[in-house]
């Protein structure tokens, strides 16, 4: 009888926080979504109406609302597989025993993982830039003319996309590291009696094992890159001809610039609801397979 | 072809491959602090300089004093400092209490606690804007801090870890008559110390890092944390490559630093975070 006491003396100032700042907007933001909350809305609640799903349904005419959706999606649909492969390969290589000095490689790859945001993509803008940045400097060693990287709309976001595996491949590369160093030795030597090649072994057996951790990596990346917001904020401001623009972006600016909260609203929701839709496919699809 | 001769041309693949991996994993933070030590105007020209002519601090100089960003710099260590001390007493407590006191409900609420993690935060941001108006906490350090004071993923690494320790120790302090407050901070608190290095950790890099919350609820230049600034400062001089590198510098440097330092720590709370969740 104490101890339950304590127990709720205990949950209680962290739950309340919780119910407080993170459960209750998250009601509150599905009920925004339903009204046309305004700037006029925000000066005086009378002006408040309800609309029911006017706000989906508008967003789902707007053009603006595809495009920022479409951009988001090429986003996360090339910058993930890219991520996970390159992180992917570099766990590989870490956990190869012919590596040195592997702490101090781990700790070297790992680094762009802990810097802030903001200021890193402030300097990739100076890399990038098209007159003296270093990597057109490069490039024109190679005899590549110099490109427009984040003034072009072809080339925006893939230089987004860059950017975003650069700073996060770390992460899921130690994660894979951990994985991989679960793989049992024997499974290997097995496969190296049979003369099975560095590719097979890759193929047959480190994949394979290596699935339940490809399936987490994957819903936790997935669901990060579909909340894309700082980048293009940095970096281009969702231009040229708003192709940086992302579904985060859109909402930024409708909640917070043209004060539509109940709009933004919707939009969050059906954000929340593609990744949702997502991840549930992906788990499905690993429970298909037997991962989970 | 010797086996010799191979497995030494493989190893040199890999560690050709590692070095060019973490060649291009430094050179943007190394170029950073390069330039922000060059004169004005001295990384603008073609082609881009390495290193500069001759070191000046003018960059920082002129950050500290033109922008005031030491201000911003004291209000990101305040906020990430409360954010950190806050929070980690409060996820301390009751991921203790979901481990190892009884209670009714307490599987159900744990596992809606870890359905909430399926939520986005930005979800909760609207609302949580208008709420803060309420408040009167809008532009303010509490706007910052409040939100950040408890966190679902701080009580499951508390709860993961505090199921280790033995039901017997706190039995036996129980009839020894203990209270329940000062098993908690005597005997448990002691015993999570592991935990808890990895937990700040975690939370202050998060706290420090953190961009999109500060800039909604902080308006004006007196109260930005250093990203917010830093973003803003870059609208207004982005032709000042120098003085925008020496304000990364000063951004980046106290996370690097800090996980140079206790990097063990944070790659466990990783693991633990990801893996076995």
């Amino acid at each position: 009888m104490r101890a339950s006491l304590a127990a709720w003396l205990f949950t209680a100032p962290a739950l309340v926080v919780l119910a407080v700042f993170f459960g209750l907007p998250v009601l509150a933001a599905l009920l925004l979504s339903l009204t046309d909350f305004d700037l006029y809305a925000l000066a005086d609640p009378a002006h408040l109406r309800f609309v029911a799903l006017d706000n989906y349904l508008d967003l789902l005419r707007t053009p603006m609302f595809w495009k920022a959706l479409g951009n988001t999606v090429y986003f996360v649909a090339v910058g993930v597989p890219l991520s996970i492969a390159v992180s992917l390969a570099a766990a590989l290589l870490l956990n190869s025993p012919l590596a040195r000095v592997r702490a101090a490689f781990r700790t070297a790859l790992f680094a762009p993982v802990v810097t802030t945001l903001v200021a890193v993509a402030v300097i990739w803008r100076y890399l990038f830039h098209t007159g003296y940045g270093l990597v057109n400097w490069a490039l024109g060693h190679l005899g590549i003319g110099p490109v427009d990287w984040l003034g072009d709309p072809r080339w925006a976001m893939p230089t987004i996309m860059l950017f975003a595996v650069w700073k996060n491949f770390g992460y899921n590369m130690v994660i894979f590291l951990a994985g991989l160093q679960a793989i049992p030795q024997d499974l290997y030597e097995a496969a190296r009696i049979d003369g099975a090649s560095r590719w097979r072994q890759f193929l047959h057996i480190t994949l394979p094992q290596l699935g339940p951790v490809l399936l987490v990596v994957g819903v936790i990346t997935i669901s990060g890159y579909f909340q894309l917001f700082a980048e293009p904020y940095v970096m281009t401001r969702g231009d040229p001809l708003q192709s940086t623009v992302s579904v985060l972006y859109y909402m930024f600016e409708e909640g917070f610039k043209w004060w539509n909260l109940g709009r933004a609203s919707a939009v969050a929701f059906l954000l929340f609801l593609i990744i949702l839709g997502v991840t549930a496919l992906l788990l499905r699809a690993g429970r298909r397979r037997g991962l989970v | 072809m010797s086996v010799v001769g191979r497995s030494r041309r493989h190893a040199l693949q890999v560690n050709g491959a590692l070095l060019l991996l973490a060649a291009l994993s430094l050179t943007p933070l190394l170029w950073m602090v390069s330039v922000s030590l060059m004169a004005r105007g001295e990384a603008s020209q073609f082609p881009p300089p390495f290193l500069p002519a001759s070191a000046t601090l003018d960059s920082y100089r002129e950050l500290f004093a033109g922008t005031g960003i030491g201000r911003n710099f004291a209000n990101s260590l305040l906020v990430s400092i409360a954010i950190t001390a806050l929070s980690l007493l409060l996820n301390t407590m009751a991921g203790y209490a979901f481990a190892k006191l009884r209670f009714v409900g307490r599987e159900r609420l744990f596992q809606l606690l870890l359905a909430a993690l399926v939520v986005p935060a930005q979800v909760a941001m609207l609302p949580l804007f208008l709420l803060m108006k309420q408040l009167g906490l809008v532009n303010s350090y509490w706007g910052v801090i409040v939100p950040g004071m408890a966190s679902v993923f701080g009580i499951f690494l508390v709860r993961q870890y505090a199921r280790g320790i033995p039901d017997e120790l706190i039995e036996a302090a129980r009839i020894d008559g203990a209270g329940e407050l000062r098993i908690f901070f005597q005997i448990v608190l002691p015993m999570l110390k592991p935990v808890l290095v990895t937990l700040a950790i975690f939370t202050f890099m998060g706290a420090w890092n953190d961009f999109m919350w500060p800039l909604i609820v902080l308006t004006d230049q007196e109260h930005y944390t250093l990203p917010v600034a830093l973003a803003a400062l870059s609208r207004e001089h982005i032709m000042d490559v120098e003085l925008m590198m020496a304000g990364a510098v000063v951004t980046v440097l106290p996370v690097l630093a800090l996980f140079l330092l206790l990097q063990r720590y944070y790659i466990q709370g990783l693991l633990l975070g990801s893996v076995k969740g």
